[in-house]
């Protein structure tokens, strides 16, 4: 864990956002709502809170995380090229052929992607594979992921919750970004899921429920979770908005998967900025 | 062949192969793990759990949660074998196999019991009819299945120490030793059991044995028939599969649906080379029943018999 400020962090949050929002609307493709509604945990986590090393992506006690919603990778990218993974201008390059930022997350193309991932469901077991394997190794790195509520519709997500209890996974901090949309509409009208902390709760998570938007709750809850070794594994219930800091985004469900105009698009890194200054 | 004679055939099911492997494989690199998905001892990982319950992980009836967390494990430098029957492990997890074993090209195993028609008396829900062929259109996968439970321990032994995701089918049912423990194998390298000028058979996994049976007969009616084990579907060996094309007619045999198994392999290499006439053996693209194994071939046609009354066909008709 890095000492830096609660202040550097949300500054650092904006700026993740401007950066995926311009990947976006440079591709004229990909995620926006889903890459700010996880912007703040990304960012604690890339800039404060994991223990890795750019110059290395591939340190084998680096702590791990699994983007299981990998349609978001644009914010997960725009934390890997400001922490120097790849050269930042790779950030024009989002989607296009020979990048290392494909469509979804692709770790034979892109340094510092611990596993490909894209078909929702799938990413959480795998983090359970490499939590299982450091606890058999007897390694202190910690995997953290971060599933979306509406992934959590897929059967598999279930399947692998059973496993990191079984196991004891204390070194595996799931996050599930809250933020009540899927493509279709709002979760609750196309799936309910019910109660999801009490459902990781029962499944035998040790759990938290947080305002996804706050760096301070964010920061505080994981310095909680980090000295739990109880035996559970953890997970992070983070309410959030899906569009957060772009006014014409915000729980729009339409901008699941649209780039913004130009006019847009200078009106979402206004609307950041703002944000920056208050 | 009279009962007396069936009587004295060395049996063994290849699972068996894959028990006994897996455990001194285990001991000798502890990277090796299994992954079991609650029907461990069907596919004989008991001793494997007995002796490295570190390396050894159940995760309970949940297939698609099996092979995401091999894949996890394997990013890690592990060495994952996921082990249950073929028809979950082609299909049940077919995607998570795409995504996360074979696009990202990891080192994940996967390793089945109860292929083809094997399992015959628990129905058509049970029999694995089209995993190798599901699974060798996904890039990276390499799909073997060894004939005898020699050659199984062999080509497990090549698994572990080659890079890459494979897929491996033995049989739930016994079926008859026809190398010695010595013989050596490597993946994408077909085994050639006879060489003849007259016709080539190419046959795979359990009807290997049938093949060679076949061949004995014809060479005793005067037809020499070439010979070879394709264990391996792919990376398909075409250099062999070219040189039974220079003899011109070529039968295949696979305990397999005739769509997009082993000799659906054959003939893409026959149609590209404009030469050649492939006739295919197997599964009559149908679905099982329960029935002794043995039924279920003679049903399909996968039989001594009818891999002899073809080759004369196609010698007679000049086909």
């Amino acid at each position: 864990m890095k000492d830096v400020s609660l202040a550097n962090l949300k500054a650092k949050a904006i700026e993740l956002r401007q950066t995926a929002i311009t990947m976006i609307y440079e591709a004229q493709s990909g995620h926006p709502g889903g890459s700010l509604s996880a912007a703040d945990i990304i960012t604690a986590l890339y800039f404060k809170e994991m223990n890795i090393d750019p110059k290395n992506p591939n340190w084998e006690d680096r702590d791990r995380f699994v983007l299981s919603k990998g349609h978001v990778a644009p914010i997960q990218y725009a934390a890997l090229a400001l922490k120097g993974y790849v050269p930042f201008e790779n950030v024009y390059k989002l989607r296009q052929y020979g990048s290392p930022f494909q469509g979804h997350p692709d770790m034979k193309k892109c340094p510092g992607i611990d596993i490909s991932t894209g078909s929702l469901g799938q990413g959480l077991s795998c983090g359970v594979g490499m939590a299982l394997a450091g606890k058999r190794d007897e390694k202190d790195y910690r995997v953290f992921a971060m599933v979306g509520d509406g992934e959590c519709q897929e059967g598999q997500i279930w399947e692998a919750v059973q496993t990191a209890v079984k196991y004891r996974l204390d070194n595996l901090i799931v996050f599930v970004d809250n933020n009540r949309l899927q493509i279709d509409g709002f979760c609750e009208e196309i799936m309910p899921l019910q109660d999801i902390e009490m459902k990781f709760k029962v499944f035998g998570f040790e759990t938290k429920r947080i305002d996804g938007h706050s760096m301070e709750e964010i920061v505080e809850t994981l310095n909680q979770v980090k000295n739990m070794k109880n035996g559970k594994p953890k997970c992070i219930v983070a309410d959030t908005i899906k569009g957060k800091g772009v006014s014409y985004m915000e729980n729009i469900c339409s901008w699941h998967g649209v780039a913004p105009n130009e006019k847009e698009y200078e009106q979402a890194l206004e609307e950041l900025a703002g944000g920056l200054r208050s | 062949m009279s009962q007396t004679e069936k009587a004295v055939i060395k049996k063994k099911a290849t699972r068996e192969a894959f028990g006994d492997e897996i455990v001194k494989l285990g001991k000798e690199n502890q990277h090796i793990y299994v992954i079991d998905i609650d029907i461990g001892k069907s596919c004989k990982t008991g001793e494997f759990i007995k002796q490295l319950p570190n390396q050894h992980v159940n995760v309970g009836i949940a297939e698609q949660n099996g092979a995401g967390l091999a894949a996890g494990l394997a990013t890690t430098g592990k060495i994952p074998f996921v082990s249950t029957y073929a028809v979950f492990g082609s299909l049940r997890m077919a995607e998570q196999i795409r995504q996360e074993i074979c696009y990202p090209n990891l080192n994940v195993k996967i390793a089945c019991s109860h292929g083809g028609l094997t399992p015959g008396n628990d129905g058509g829900s049970h029999q694995a009819i089209e995993d190798m062929g599901v699974l060798r259109t996904f890039p990276n996968m390499t799909v073997i299945m060894g004939s005898d439970y020699y050659s199984t321990r062999k080509l497990i032994k090549e698994a572990a120490n080659t890079y890459g995701p494979m897929y491996l089918r033995f049989t739930r049912d016994a079926v008859p030793i026809i190398y010695d423990e010595h013989e050596e194998f490597v993946i994408g390298k077909a085994k050639k059991l006879r060489s003849g000028k007259d016709i080539a058979i190419i046959a795979n996994g359990d009807t290997v044995y049938l093949a060679l049976e076949a061949v004995k007969k014809l060479e005793e009616q005067g037809i020499e028939a070439s010979l070879l084990d394709m264990h391996t579907i792919k990376p398909l060996d075409r250099e062999a599969v070219l040189e039974c094309i220079d003899i011109g007619r070529m039968i295949t045999v696979e305990d397999h649906n005739i769509l997009n198994g082993l000799g659906s392999a054959v003939c893409e290499v026959a149609a590209e080379e404009g030469r050649g006439k492939v006739k295919r053996i197997g599964v009559q693209d149908r679905f099982g029943e329960s029935a002794p194994y043995e039924k279920l071939l003679e049903i399909n046609g996968i039989t001594i018999e009818n891999i002899i009354n073809t080759a004369k066909d196609m010698l007679n008709n000049h086909i």
